[in-house]
């Protein structure tokens, strides 16, 4: 199939992601790079255990006085339900339906906004009152590279997404851009997967001491 | 490729069985997350009950996260669907150098 074809919902593909040659590249390049990304953040996550608590003196608050359970868990639900709104996004992408797509994606960029927006608030709060902050210790270093690199994850896919939308908002959906879509659901959902070893490994296991 | 076995030639019932197809997958999404919700409140509820031992918590923990991760990357990435042999190659390499790379860190590094 002609990738700038006009299809209908008779014509089009049960895989529109994989129906052309230049989807078929996108996907198995985009899920390279995730294997890829699986590296950069296990180093970070080693990173991050192997200098936990390490603090120059006592004057240092520690991991278990840091972190607070109430906001993780709100930052969680937030990012976690972001990934259920892209799962109906591609939904309505697989059955043609741009118009849905799209208001599950606006949906899935709300819940990322305001998940970044916690996370904001929360660096600003160690900052202003426990001054942790990324050179008082190598605790801090390694905490605020390993979030912060997620949170820039978040970020940058909320631009990506945003600007996926934007651009094929009056075109509706073709196997040009349906690809473009599936692939940064995939991006989405795997930020949600790093989240999840981050809310475990650094707040959770944080907590516990 | 999956697209040849879902053609029938008539393409109203392709559509038909195709809808009822993804409808089916939804479904199992939306069951993958509830699942999701629940592991992770196990985890927190783990947590924020201050009684349990750590030796006993974080590992538990960390087999929920698995868990959870495993739905994520099998349900809501489709990993489960054919033609993700090449990715589960990526990704699982991509583990394997991250896990060894957390050994290292977290068994010979101290001061």
């Amino acid at each position: 199939m002609h990738a700038e074809e006009k299809l209908t919902h008779e014509t089009w593909p049960a895989e529109p992601e994989k129906s052309t040659l230049e989807a078929k590249n996108k996907f198995l390049g985009f899920w390279f790079f995730l294997g890829g990304e699986t590296v950069l953040f296990a180093s970070l996550f080693a990173t991050y255990l192997a200098l936990k608590d390490k603090v120059p003196d006592t004057t240092h608050t520690l991991a278990k006085d840091l972190f607070d359970l109430p906001l993780t868990f709100v930052a969680t639900m937030l990012l976690l339900t972001s990934s259920l709104t892209s799962v109906y996004a591609m939904y309505h992408m697989k059955n043609f339906n741009a118009k849905k797509m799209n208001l599950w994606l606006i949906l899935t960029l709300l819940l990322g906004a305001a998940f970044l927006a916690l996370e904001v608030y929360e660096f600003s709060h160690y900052v202003h009152e426990y001054h942790h902050t990324f050179t008082s210790s190598a605790f801090g270093s390694a905490f605020y590279t390993l979030v912060g690199f997620h949170g820039a994850h978040v970020a940058f896919g909320l631009l990506w997404i945003t600007t996926l939308i934007v651009r094929n908002y009056n075109r509706g959906l073709d196997l040009y851009n349906a690809p473009k879509f599936y692939v940064a659901s995939l991006y989405w959902h795997f930020i949600d997967v790093v989240w999840v070893f981050i809310f475990t490994v650094v707040y959770l296991m944080g907590m516990v001491g | 490729m999956a697209n040849s076995q879902l053609n029938s030639g008539n393409p109203r019932v392709d559509i038909e069985y195709r809808r009822k197809k993804s409808a089916e997958e939804m479904k199992q999404q939306v069951v993958s997350f509830a699942l999701m919700i629940f592991l992770t409140l196990i985890a927190f509820a783990a947590v924020a009950m201050k009684g349990a031992s750590a030796w006993f918590v974080v590992p538990f923990i960390l087999l929920l996260a698995a868990v959870q991760v495993v739905f994520q990357l099998y349900y809501f990435m489709h990993m489960k669907h054919k033609g993700h042999e090449a990715p589960s190659m990526f990704l699982y390499s991509g583990l394997l150098v991250g896990l060894i790379t957390i050994l290292a860190f977290t068994t010979i590094i101290w001061w």
